[in-house]
């Protein structure tokens, strides 16, 4: 009884606190932070099965460090990351800044727009391959014959399935910027530039923070699209290796994993850094927008 | 009260998706079958073999077919299940180095014995047979006897019978003849489009590229090597240029074609030679619902010519890159059912009929029935008539890795946006560079 009065006192919220919590907490548990710190004590191991590794230190690491592929993977990967961040952004602005004047059929652009995310990434890189090498067969060539072809194909394919995505976050952020503001803009004899510039863009920088956030980790982790529309091909072949031209970073570890059971391990001590790699980006980036944000 | 209460039922949530996912089947003392199976062809008619023995026995058996290049690392997520793969297999001595600790050693099992002979087990150091093949496959260049007819008894053609066509010039002229006069015979080109996508570059990445192999260990009497010399691939270049120039297609469209397009195309009578092997006969053969495909007596087959001296006594590819593999680590049980399953597929009059009947194999047990199957019975005659054989080296290839570099440079060279110098260096260097990663 002594219990029941305890409980008296607390706040319902917390009373219930476990039953809302356990569950999702258990779901954490065993489907992020289990795998993950395992995945950690992996990386200093080699092993054919999860379940059977054997220590080895640093060894993996220092392979990993040793592995010109991968080290071409993250400049391909830095470079594709810039393009598109630069590209989507871009583009998902203007289009969302477009439909938000008020033109007639604003929402069946909207939805068309979106429609492409809707489609899962190795569909979308097969679909794109056919296309691609449709126009590209005409000249005698295919995107997985220049590497030029397969940077540029993934930026486009990139572009169009995340545009309608990032376009709807812009919307959402312009529809919030409030109209007393560019009206005073107005009477104080703003030009549209200026409007956009010092009303409208501090005001949605909110959703700049979200999108770049976004598209920038999801750049830099990209496997599906990449993996189905190339591969990594072409290869460029040198008498120190053969180069995957159009491999990113999480393909690469992939196929680290997979092609030599040897060198699983190695995958996972790539894995690691990859991870370390994206949280400082995404952290470092999340602290630049931040402040320029504008509190309203 | 309350708060004990809500932790109980929290547990208990927890608890449930555990229990539900945990959820074992009952029968443990008999043990189960769990066959991991590498043939995306022959799927259903395991699953079918799979329920007639649960039928027959009782015991759980079943049959789960990775997709198509995803063995490896189907087989590596299985393996740390808590209900493991009891059967699985490895594709010769470099697979077997992968998963040599999972493998049980057979060599008192009933499976063993019942071999033909032990050129078909995979040994460890000491004797220990890790693997059984169950399949022997041939490959060559398969071709259209029909349309190969009319262009013995064209006015213009030089070589008259498939006599004549037992080296490579006589191949090279044969193929630029038909090539030449391809609207007269009614085909697109001689050869099928040698499509690099990933479903059929394996045709040219690993079975062409054992022929390479093969004359080079045939050379230096070898039978593996961590270093490969690349002493025949001049010869690999020969036969490659034939493929892609006298061809259903320009060479610069191969890199997107797919194995489905060489298939139709031969089937529909488009191109006469098609590199394939004895597996391709279920897919050519004449379907009536389509009205394509060759007869039975449509189909003849040609060892792979190269320039290589004396290859007039050359004879088909014939070897295994599949090898059963009963699961070390599984419980006893298992074990016990996974055997007791496998002498019964190679003893049992259903099982070997499924085999040689349904999936079109030649099995080397000595129970085996004879494959319907026209492209085996080629091969078997190329045996008969004294041919050597080419043996299946390319289970020796150092990593998977290799195949895809030699892949891509063989692509890039058709396209002419590479050279061969790219493909020797994906061959010789990248050969020794795979070992080492794999070995060390």
């Amino acid at each position: 009884m002594k219990d029941r009065k305890r409980i008296k006192r607390l706040n319902p919220l917390r009373a219930y606190f476990p039953i809302f919590v356990l569950p999702t907490l258990a779901a954490f548990i065993i489907g992020f932070l289990y795998p993950f710190i395992r995945g950690i004590y992996l990386s200093f191991c080699t092993f054919r099965t999860t379940s059977d590794a054997k220590w080895v230190g640093l060894d993996n690491y220092i392979k990993a460090f040793n592995d010109e592929g991968f080290f071409h993977a993250f400049w391909y990967t830095a470079l594709f990351t810039l393009v598109s961040v630069i590209v989507i952004n871009v583009f998902a602005f203007m289009v969302a800044y477009v439909l938000t004047r008020g033109i007639r059929g604003s929402n069946t652009f909207r939805t068309v727009f979106f429609m492409p995310n809707l489609i899962g990434g190795i569909v979308l890189g097969y679909i794109w391959q056919m296309i691609f090498d449709g126009i590209l067969r005409n000249y005698g060539t295919s995107i997985v014959l220049d590497s030029r072809f397969g940077f540029w194909g993934l930026i486009i394919l990139m572009a169009w399935q995340q545009i309608g995505y990032m376009m709807i976050i812009y919307i959402a952020g312009l529809q919030s910027v409030p109209e007393e503001l560019n009206e005073a803009a107005k009477i104080d004899g703003a030009n549209g530039w200026q409007v956009l510039k010092h009303i409208t863009i501090p005001t949605v920088m909110p959703s700049i923070t979200i999108c770049t956030f976004l598209t920038l980790t999801n750049s830099f982790k990209l496997f599906d699209q990449n993996l189905a529309l190339t591969n990594g091909a072409p290869i460029a072949f040198t008498a120190e290796g053969a180069i995957k031209q159009t491999e990113m970073i999480a393909l690469n570890i992939y196929n680290t994993f997979y092609t030599n059971a040897n060198w699983r391990g190695v995958g996972q001590a790539k894995a690691v850094l990859f991870f370390i790699l994206v949280a400082a980006i995404a952290l470092i980036q999340l602290r630049f927008t931040r402040k320029r944000e504008v509190q309203q | 009260m309350r708060r004990i209460l809500s932790l109980i039922l929290a547990v208990m949530l927890v608890a449930l998706c555990f229990a539900s996912c945990g959820s074992t089947d009952s029968n443990a003392e008999a043990g189960s079958v769990f066959y991991l199976n590498f043939k995306p062809e022959q799927d259903e008619q395991w699953q079918a073999l799979a329920k007639k023995y649960q039928e027959a026995t009782g015991i759980k058996t079943t049959v789960v077919t990775a997709a198509e290049g995803t063995y490896e690392s189907t087989l590596t997520a299985e393996m740390d299940k808590s209900d493991p793969p009891t059967l699985f297999q490895v594709n010769g001595p470099v697979g077997l180095a992968n998963w040599q600790d999972y493998c049980y050693d057979l060599s008192k099992s009933d499976v063993y014995k019942e071999l033909k002979s032990d050129d078909f087990a995979l040994k460890g150091a000491n004797g220990e047979v890790y693997g059984v093949a169950y399949v022997i496959e041939t490959y060559g260049i398969i071709y259209n006897k029909t349309i190969l007819q009319k262009y013995f008894d064209a006015e213009w053609s030089t070589i008259k019978s498939i006599d004549k066509l037992n080296n490579f010039d006589a191949l090279s002229t044969v193929v630029s003849e038909i090539q030449a006069h391809k609207s007269d015979l009614g085909v697109d080109g001689a050869f099928t489009s040698a499509g690099m996508d990933s479903s059929s570059d394996w045709r040219f990445k690993t079975h062409l590229a054992n022929m390479a192999i093969y004359y080079e260990y045939l050379a230096d009497g070898i039978g593996k090597t961590d270093a490969i010399k690349g002493t025949y691939l001049e010869n690999y270049k020969k036969i490659w240029d034939l493929y892609i120039n006298y061809a259903t297609c320009k060479p610069t469209d191969l890199a997107s074609k797919t194995g489905t397009d060489a298939e139709t195309e031969f089937k529909s009578g488009k191109a006469v030679f098609y590199q394939n092997g004895t597996w391709a006969y279920g897919s050519a053969a004449y379907d009536e619902a389509t009205g394509l495909g060759l007869k039975d007596d449509e189909f003849g087959m040609l060892p792979i010519y190269m320039g290589v001296e004396g290859e007039e006594n050359l004879g088909l590819c014939t070897g295994s890159e599949n090898y059963w593999c009963v699961n070390a680590k599984a419980d006893e049980a298992d074990i016990k059912a996974t055997l007791d399953f496998l002498k019964w597929v190679v003893t049992d009059d259903a099982g070997t009929s499924a085999l040689a009947n349904d999936m079109g194999f030649v099995i080397p047990f000595k129970n085996a029935k004879e494959a319907s199957n026209p492209l085996v019975k080629i091969a078997n005659d190329y045996v008969t008539a004294g041919k050597t054989s080419v043996s299946w080296n390319f289970p020796t290839i150092p990593s998977e890795d290799w195949k895809n570099g030699v892949g891509a440079a063989l692509t890039q060279y058709a396209a002419g946006t590479g050279s061969w110098d790219d493909v020797k260096l994906a061959f010789v260097d990248g050969w020794a560079r795979e070992y080492k990663k794999a070995n060390g």
